[in-house]
Order: C-alpha cells, then structure tokens, then sequence
C-alpha cells in the first residue's frame, strides 16, 4: 500500500486494530472533525497508530506529528501530504 | 494492638473454573481443568499437558482498548480483580483513591505478549515493535493496569519470588493495610502458555512428560515425574478489620500468620528453610501445630522436592499429623498465581467445611502424610496452613484462619 | 520509637565506573557516562545512544560457571552485593543467616538474556514454535527474575526472606523501602537490597522508540541525557545496580559499623491513571513524599537536597517539579534539587538504587551533585537544578523520588544518623 493516500476508512480500521474503540463511541459515524481525545485515544493509542500507519505506507512520520494533531482530519492531511511529497520526488 | 486483616473478596480465573464458583464446585469434586495444550502446537515439545482456562473470551469482560495493550494473563487478571471487588460489594465511587492499593505477585510477566514483539523485533526489524511492549510484558503489568481501571492510588507494589511470590504478595499487602491502607487488591494470576514460555519452563527440568492428562501431575506419589503447568490464579479483596465490619463486609477469613524464608545455597550441607518458614507462619499467628486444620501443599511433584516438603510438614505436625491437600493437582502449577488460588480454596474450606481432595495421587508411605486423596473430606476448619515455593529456594506460608466474630 | 534502619554498606556498578569511588568521583567532577551504544549495532534504531558499564566479571571474581548462568543484570547485582557486604564491615561470618534478608529491584529482569536467546530458539524470528533444543540450561533463569535474590542470597548467605520487587522505573527505591520494612516490622535484622537492571538490548531499545520516550540526540551521546534542559527530547537509557547493606540502627551502632545515613521514610502511591503517562499537577508523587516526610517525622523545610527522578522527559520534568512545589512549598525554591541520570542515564529499575548511593554520599560528603548537560532551563522548571557543577552544600537530609511505568510514585527520605 506504499504510496496510496491514507482515507478515513483506513485510519478507522488501524485505529481499531492499535487501540481498539472507546464504549459509547461510534466510529463508523463522522469522526473527522472529532478530537481524538473525544474519541477516546491517547497519546500512547496515537503513537501505535501512527508507527502502524509508517509500516503500512512505508513512510517515516516526524516525531510530534502524531501526538501534536488533534483530529482525524489533520492526521489524514499531515500524512497525505508527506505521502504527496514523496511520489512527486 | 496490631490491625486485623481480612479477606472480604475473592475473584477466581482457573482451569478448573473460570470464576469462584465454578472454580469451587469443579475442585470440591476433584474435576481437572488439565488436559493438551490447546493454546499452541505442544506436540513437538517434551511436555505436552497444561491447565488452561476455559471459556474465557476476553472482550465478553474488558473495553476493546485495553485488548491491544495487554497480554492474556493480565486480562485474566482484569477479570479476576474486577470480580474480586463485586464479591466484596466494594462501590468504589464511595471509596477515596488513596485508601485502596493493588499489590500483585509476577512470575515471568506478559511472555507471549513478549514473544510476539520479539519475532516482530527480529524477523521485521524494530519499527514493528508495539508501542506497548514497554508496558505490556514487564511485571509491573498487572499491578498497574488493575489501579488504572479501578482508580487505585494507594500503595502499590509488585513482588516476584516464583511460586511464593503469591503469598509474598498478600503479606505485602496485610503490611500496608497495617500501615494505615483501608483495602488492597492482591494475590496473583499467571501464565506463560505460548511456545517461549514453554521452552523456558522445559529446561527447568521440572515439567512431566506424561501425556494423561489423569495421571500427569502426582506430588507425593512415589513416580512423581514432575508438574502440569497452567495458567490463572486470584486476586483476593484484603480489608482492615475494622473497617470492613463498619462497612457490614461479609468476611471469609483473616491473614494471620505469615514468614518467608530462603533455602541454602545448594551443596552447603545446611538445613532447608521450609520448615523455619511454617514455624514463624505460625508463630506470628499465635497458634500451634495442633491449631492448623489443613495444609494446602505446596506439591512440586519433583521428589527431591516432595520429599523436602513432606519432612517440613512431618516435623512440625507429627507422621500424618495434620489433613494435607493439593487442589492445584487440578490446575497444574499456576506460578505467582498459584498461592492466592490456594488461599481462596482454604478461605472456602472454612466457609463450607469441606477440605478439596488431591487428584489422581497415590500416596508414598514413605512420606507419612495425610494426604486427602479419596474425594473431599467434609470437616470444620477454622484454620489452615498455606504453603508456596518457588524456584531457586523461596519459601513462604500463611496462615489462614476463620475471622473473630 | 521503634526500630530505626540505616545503611551501613554501598556497593554500586555503574556507566563510568564500577565501585562507590569510581562513581562518586564521576558525580563530583559532573561527568556524564553516556556514550553512542557499542553492544549491538544500533543502525536500525531511532535512539542510538546509552550508558553502558564496562564491565568484566571475571576480573570482579565471578566464576566462568557464574558468568555462564547469570543474565548480565543479575551478575551487577552479585557484585554490587558483595562490595556492599564488604564496605559494612558484616563479613559473611558474623551474619545470622536466618536474620538476614534479600531483596532486589528490577524493571525488566534478564532483558539481555532473553532477547539473546529468543533469537536463538526461534532462529532469528522464523520459528513461530521456539525450538527447546537450542535453548541454553538455565533459561528459566531468565525466565523467572526471581533468580536475582537467589543468586544474592547465595553469594551472601542469606536464608531470611527473599524476593524481587518489580515495580517499574521505582523498582530501586521500592525494593530499599520493602527491605527497611521488614527490619522495621522485626522479621529480619540485616536486609542485602537495591536494585539492578542491564536492559541495553535491542528490544528494549526498540520499545521506547516505539513511544519516543528515548532521546534521538545520537550526534552528541555525551551530552544527550538533558534533564530540565529546554532542549531535552527524551532519557538515555542506561544499565546499573547498587546494592545496601541495611541494619536495624541499635546493632549497627554496638558493632561501631560506619553509618551512611538513616532510612527515615518511605512511601509509594499510584497515579492510577495510565501506564506511560503522567497528570501535570503531580498529585500523587505529592502524597507519597508527604507520606515518607510523615513516616520520617520530619518537615519539609528540614530537607537540604532533592535527589530528582529527572529522567529527561518533558512530561517527567514538569511533573515532579510540581510535585516537590506542592510538597515543600517555598523551601522547594531554596533547595538543591538534581538528576544524576544526566550523567549515568536511565538504568530503569536499577536507577532508584542508585540514586539512593548518590543521595547517601551526598550526605557523606556534604556535597551535592550536579545536573550535567544543564544550560538553559525549561522555563516551567523553576527550581535551583544545581547546573553543571557539583555544589559543597551541608546535607542532613536528602528527599529521593522516582516515578514510573504503570503509575508508580515513590518518595524516601535520607537523614544524617544521630
């Protein structure tokens, strides 16, 4: 999956499988905008996703982007663009 | 006057039961949880049998955030912690933090967690390794993870002594309540049943090679061949005396006497410290042999062994001096898990008078013990002896005893 | 007043030199010990950096068949025991072996041991079933922690209580405290405890890279572990023991034993709120140096010298500054507060032990060690961190704290015997 762009749907399941999902919280609902804090996830949760998001895509995540981005849309938007610069290199 | 401490809860994961009642009823009637290793592929392996736990799906009982996180013995643990609080009828809302602790017993951590990261580690390199590994596997696991999910910010701790580690732990424990803690969770649950953990427990030595899952595990009898190792244990709910009957807590028995000794170095001649441990035990009770209703052995199965328990037990309590038994014949040897469970079991034989039986055991007379081997014996036990050893020549016993009224 | 408990022996391996002079000269001068890791190859990791030990059993006098079976951690800790027991004047003849105890901290137990043989029986991860064959005989040596006390006690003669205390990065203070406990309760006389760890392996390594926890400072080891610093980014992972010889006051006192200082207080409370994490306000390490300042009977403005956790994480830093703020109030800002593992590292369990070495020497020597590495201070930490050089500074009573994975706060507090 090197290089394809990370969607929602694949942040949900990897969400799922490096931290499970928090009672009372939907994550099939519109979680985009949601505070992963809302949602649930620590920092510790957010560190295994984002290691799981390195290997799934072959990429290397500075080390704050994981813990400093508070929603799953500015996640999506911080390792889509690394991925972007890396197919245009 | 020192503080009284008691047992107001008991939660149970065995491979005989999977919570206390069904632990309870499965070992009054000498059924075994013993049988192939279904965890993994034992085949290859010189030992083959273990107690695993049955039934136990672990998302039936925990948030799915804490599965990622945690090895099987620690959500066994979980498990056991949380139904050790509801059988004490602990609300911990009413509760404050700083009055409950959790003092837990490990033996070998989360090894299969540990296993997982580290074929990850070498087979794939490093970046695969969980951001859990730092937490996941090591022997603090379950003493923290039980605070955390039960909001426990009293003192804490975690001991490691093998096998004896079970009832160095509940002593830790009856050490901080004396202290001034109203209520600590403590005992053990363990297990190392993946194809690492097995290796390791293979070159002890000490495992059988027997494949009958009703004749594997024989402490005291004269082929002993060596033990069944399993997995679980409990965690007991351990209160200040006071302050559980001021609560209206019901009580299944008080922590009365406990020491802990260590064996000489091998070949030095001198004598071993099993029976130095029992005589303290019961002295810091202030009872006498003849006090002592029932001793729940330690039961290694290994003859050196058997033997060395049997001469403690005949020395203190006479030839067949006093009813032994070794439910744990049921459940293999659960590691720091195995003394708590032990515990539980002689806490219910106070409860209902009745004294578990020893399975598929006959008995070498050559040890003179009374060993309980011909189904339960049903009589009064007010108080009983516990005993836990573990590898490397840890001793320690407790005493246990039916609470003042 | 009841039975009072005091270190009469010290024995320490740790990075820069093994034995209490080596070490005690490398905290004075404000060396620091860490250094690019030379165990293994470091290549593939995030942190490459740590304090190692140079260290030669053989030389220390431990037996081929001893080196052979021991995990390198529980061989510091036979040697650390064995100074100990020397320094204090106890030689094994005169202890009562039923009088005498062990207990040994340890986080991680035979971290080394294990990695190393993981990767034989599974030959390299392709084995998903290990193979027992080519496992070595004491692997349940490994196995089992546990082996540390056995292996203590049967170097020292010990046949009283044994065990492990294994509660993460406070494994060396709380190992010390369950040690002082049982003197003071009467089950024992004489207790051999500390700490030990060597969890310099790879899987250890890539562990807290997983979290980010080490530093990634690799172009500068020597100056890598900045706790307090604005510029930190994570602790140096390190390796150690120290070992005590503790001794309930009245018999040190009629064997004329030299007596580094008192154990006054102990206390250890839980943060109950997440393995790796820490609230900022501190609350619980609070209590328990509140808890340990009321076992010592002391007040906080009787303590000289805060002997800081001071790991070198943003997170701890913060934490234990508001933690000692909160206890000691004022007097936090006029006492001496410092990290040695800006010079030694993070030796995991080992460390608190070897804290509890440096905070008793300090009260030997009236001498204060310093923060190395320590130029420009978070600005959240406010506290008098004893930058760069040791400080000559009259120390009657010294507070020690550490803090750890699984939610672990424990506090002690040291004082001059009288």
């Amino acid at each position: 999956m090197a290089g394809s762009e990370l969607t929602i749907e694949d942040l949900k399941r990897i969400l799922r499988d490096a931290a499970g999902e928090t009672e009372g919280i939907d994550l099939d609902g519109d979680i985009l905008d949601q505070t992963f804090e809302d949602l649930g996830y620590d920092s510790l949760a957010l560190l295994e996703t984002g290691s799981r998001i390195e290997r799934e895509h072959g990429i290397e995540l500075e080390d704050t982007s994981v813990t400093v981005v508070e929603t799953p849309r500015a996640l999506l938007a911080v390792v889509n663009e690394q991925l972007a610069a890396e197919r245009a290199a | 006057m020192t503080t009284s401490v008691v047992v107001t809860g008991i939660g149970v994961t065995a491979p005989n039961g999977l919570g206390t009642d069904a632990f309870w009823a499965a070992t009054r009637a000498g059924e075994s949880g013993i049988g192939p290793v279904k965890r993994f592929d034992a085949t290859g392996y010189p030992a083959k049998l273990a107690g695993e736990v049955p039934g136990f799906e672990a998302t039936d009982h925990l948030p799915s955030r804490l599965i990622p996180q945690t090895d099987h013995m620690t959500r066994l643990a979980l498990v056991a912690a949380d139904w050790a609080l509801a059988d004490a009828g602990v609300a911990l809302d009413q509760w404050q933090q700083f009055d409950m602790g959790v003092i837990t017993a490990s033996s070998s951590g989360g090894f299969e967690f540990g296993q997982n990261e580290l074929q990850k580690l070498w087979a794939k390199g490093g970046q695969y390794v969980s951001a859990y590994q730092s937490f996941a596997w090591f022997y603090a696991v379950n003493t923290g993870q039980i605070s955390i999910r039960n909001g426990m910010q009293g003192p804490s701790g975690v001991v490691v002594s093998d096998q004896a580690g079970g009832l160095d732990a509940l002593a830790q424990a009856r050490r901080q309540i004396r202290k001034g803690t109203r209520l600590i969770v403590s005992g053990g649950v363990d297990g190392s049943i993946c194809p690492w953990g097995w290796i390791a427990q293979v070159a002890a030595g000490r495992l059988t090679g027997s494949e009958d899952p009703d004749k594997a595990y024989r402490p005291f009898a004269a082929d002993a061949d060596g033990y069944v190792p399993g997995e679980g244990g409990a965690l007991l709910i351990l209160e200040d005396a006071e302050s559980a009957r001021e609560r209206g807590a019901r009580v299944y028995g008080e922590i009365a006497g406990y020491a802990a000794t260590f064996d000489p170095k091998p070949g030095s001649g001198r004598e071993p410290g099993l029976k130095r441990a029992i005589e303290a035990a019961l002295a810091d009770a202030g009872v006498t042999a003849a006090d002592i209703d029932v001793v729940f052995a330690d039961a290694a199965a290994v003859p050196d062994l058997d033997r060395a328990e049997a001469e403690a037990i005949g020395a203190v309590f006479g030839p067949r001096g006093v009813p032994v038994t070794a439910p744990k014949t049921m459940t293999g040897r659960l590691y720091s898990g195995a003394a708590s469970l032990d515990t539980a079991a002689a806490l219910l034989s106070i409860r209902d008078g009745v004294i578990p039986p020893t399975t598929n055991v006959a008995p070498a007379p050559e040890y003179d013990l009374d060993l309980v081997v011909d189904g339960p014996r049903t009589a009064p036990v007010a108080t009983a002896l516990v005993l836990a050893r573990g590898y490397g020549g840890f001793n320690s016993a407790m005493v246990v005893r039916k609470a003042a009224k | 007043m009841g039975r009072r408990v005091v270190i009469t022996g010290i024995g320490v391996v740790a990075p820069g030199g093994v034995g209490v002079k080596d070490f005690w000269s490398l905290l004075s001068d404000g060396r620091t010990a860490t250094r690019g890791i030379t165990f293994f190859d470091p290549t593939p990791f995030r942190s490459r950096v740590a304090a190692e030990v140079d260290f030669d059993p053989e030389a220390l006098g431990l037996s081929p068949q001893e080196i052979r079976r021991m995990d390198r951690a529980a061989q510091f800790a036979v040697v650390t025991a064995a100074e100990a027991l020397a320094g204090s004047g106890l030689e094994t003849a005169d202890l009562d072996p039923y009088r005498t105890g062990v207990t040994v901290g340890s986080a991680v137990g035979a971290t080394m041991g294990l990695d190393q043989e993981y990767r034989v029986t599974s030959d390299g991860g392709r084995l998903d079933l290990n193979d027992h064959r080519y496992a070595v005989p004491h692997l349940y040596d490994f196995f089992v922690p546990s082996s540390f006390a056995s292996e203590v006690a049967w170097s020292t003669g010990a046949e009283g209580p044994a065990t492990v205390v294994s509660t993460g990065c406070t494994s060396g203070l709380d190992s010390v405290g369950y040690a002082a406990e049982l003197i003071r309760e009467g089950s024992v006389d004489v207790m051999i405890a500390g700490a030990t760890d060597a969890p310099i392996s790879p899987i250890t390594v890539a562990c807290f890279d997983a979290i980010k926890a080490t530093t990634s400072r690799n172009d500068d080891p020597e100056h890598a572990s900045r706790p307090f610093d604005n510029s930190r980014n994570g602790f140096v992972l390190g390796e150690g023991s120290a070992m005590f010889v503790l001794e309930e006051y009245e018999a040190a006192k009629a064997r004329g034993a030299h007596i580094y200082c008192e154990i006054a207080g102990y206390a250890t409370r839980s943060n109950a709120f997440h393995m790796t994490g820490l609230r900022p306000e501190g609350l619980e390490m609070a209590e328990a140096i509140r808890q340990a300042l009321d076992e010592a009977r002391m007040n906080p403005d009787e303590i000289d010298y805060v002997n800081a956790h001071g790991s070198g994480t943003k997170q701890n830093d913060r934490h234990e500054t508001a933690a000692v703020k909160r206890t000691l109030g004022e007097h936090a800002y006029r006492t001496p507060m410092s990290s040695i593992k800006s010079m030694v590292g993070h030796s995991l369990g080992a460390i608190g032990s070897i804290e509890i070495a440096a905070s008793a020497l300090a009260i030997e020597n009236n001498l204060v060690p310093p923060t190395a590495n320590l130029h420009e201070p978070d600005p959240q930490c406010d506290l008098d961190y004893v930058p760069l050089k040791a400080r000559e500074w009259t120390t009657d009573a010294v507070l020690s704290v550490g803090s750890g994975f699984g939610g672990f706060q424990s506090a002690m507090v040291l004082r001059r015997a009288s």
